[in-house]
């Protein structure tokens, strides 16, 4: 397919990360801050193929994965208390574990829990069950928040009165802060999400560059986009410079998309966010506006907070914060597989546990 | 979830288009972006397309990787 195969060329990739051995000299940590890029660099065995001396550091970039065991254990909560609601949520939230159950378990038990691919798909169930309400259970990152405000907008235009949304939403540049600022994991430099770049624009981690002295490099998912991009990274720390440069730039632009950014700010407004494993972070949440408060499940129903217990054992917070890599989970591979998944960085498809296990035996 | 997929535009009615992803046919909110038109290649996610795919810019990158290569 034309924008995908030319940029998983094998030769290519070979021949770009010979060009990293020939440049890099110095010990340096990367973060890939998305899932979908630890996902690529897991299953086209970019770790291994990269010299001893480049350390990548999977990040918080899984939505599933971010979401806290509070706000898993309260939809769960909220689903047993109310039957009468559809709760709409994407694929990959239903067998993230609470602390006693998941939605999946939630559903065979009775409850109305639909999987969406789109929020457009929670309207559709709105509009052909008038007696029901509906909630999108929303997590996601910049890329996801102005596909379920459209859907807001688009509810708000035909006047559908039973939907709402409980905005889980969260923000990538704050966390990407927390992490430098909490001092834990050493990093470098940053390879910048693709996706959710387009949306904020390269612009939006300036203050990496600025203030923190990391350079940033947003990088596309394909094998050679990824290895282009730590090309572009290492070039920039062998020389001892700290900028925002774009790899991706077929679909990321410095301002990104201004629409999608106006749709966000029309009805959201940032908010504090509980991060797993981090904790809350300032800001780092999108809360929706007063204006449109009918369409906010926190004010249209009672959904208290859930309890914050972790999965026991589980280290998905130091992975999370890149503090620790999976296998250094002593539950990894052993209690905790994809098939049988202790937390959620081994539920989701985007989860630094999973990219882990799945293509543990890959070499390029 | 986050997976964004690049898709070919090959209808477009208003703030909806069918989209061709991989062969499959796909329709889409165009909500989000502006001036696309017929035979744009856009970057579908969660049933919208987010952004435009800037197809001078994408044989630039490859000329890029390329000439990095050769300098070897
Ligand atoms: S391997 Fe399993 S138990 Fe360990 S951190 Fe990952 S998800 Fe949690």
């Amino acid at each position: 397919m034309k924008y995908l195969d030319e940029y998983r060329a094998r030769e290519q990739a070979q021949g770009i990360l010979g060009r990293i051995r020939e440049i890099s000299k110095r010990p340096v940590n990367i973060m890939e801050i998305c899932g979908t890029h630890t996902h690529a660099i897991s299953r086209y065995g970019i770790r291994q193929a990269l010299p001893p001396n480049i350390r990548l550091i999977s990040g918080p970039g899984c939505p599933v994965c971010v979401t806290s065991a509070g706000d898993i254990n309260r939809i769960i909560a909220f689903s047993r208390a109310r039957p009468d609601v559809i709760i709409a949520t994407f694929g990959d939230m239903l067998r993230v574990p609470g602390s006693n159950s998941s939605l999946q378990e939630e559903r065979a038990a009775g409850g109305d829990i639909r999987v969406v691919y789109s929020p457009l798909n929670a309207l559709d169930f709105a509009r052909t069950n008038p007696e029901k309400e509906v909630v999108i259970y929303a997590v996601g990152f910049e890329t996801t928040a102005p596909t379920v405000a459209a859907t807001i907008l688009q509810a708000h235009t035909e006047a559908i009165k039973n939907l709402s949304v409980l905005s889980l939403h969260k923000l990538t540049p704050p966390a990407m802060k927390a992490l430098l600022d909490s001092g834990g994991a050493v990093i470098d430099g940053f390879i910048c999400p693709g996706h959710v770049t387009a949306i904020i624009g390269a612009k939006a981690y300036g203050f990496l560059a600025d203030d923190y002295h990391a350079a940033c490099v947003v990088a596309g998912f394909e094998p050679l986009d990824a290895i282009f991009g730590i090309y572009m990274l290492i070039s920039q720390l062998e020389a001892g410079r700290a900028e925002i440069e774009i790899q991706y730039d077929r679909v990321v632009t410095w301002d990104g998309n201004r629409r999608a950014q106006a749709i966000i700010a029309e009805v959201y407004e940032p908010c504090d966010s509980t991060w797993r494993g981090v904790g809350m972070i300032p800001g780092s949440g999108l809360a929706i506006r007063q204006a449109y408060a009918q369409y906010d499940a926190l004010r249209r129903f009672e959904i208290p907070a859930g309890d914050e217990t972790e999965p026991a054992g589980c280290r998905c917070g130091e992975v999370l914060k890149g503090m620790i890599a999976p296998p250094e989970c002593p539950l990894f591979g052993r209690a905790c597989n994809t098939e049988r998944p202790v937390g959620p960085c081994m539920v989701s498809s985007e989860g630094t546990c999973a990219a882990y296990y799945k293509y543990r035996s890959i070499t390029v | 979830m986050c997976l964004g997929i690049p898709g070919r535009i090959i209808e477009i009615s208003g703030s909806v288009a069918v989209i061709d992803v991989a062969g499959a046919r796909k329709t889409v909110s165009m909500a989000l972006l502006d001036g696309v038109s017929m035979g744009d290649y856009v970057i579908v996610h969660a049933g919208f397309a987010i952004e435009k795919i800037d197809t001078q810019k994408a044989e630039e990158t490859l000329r890029l990787i390329n000439e990095v290569i050769v300098k070897r």
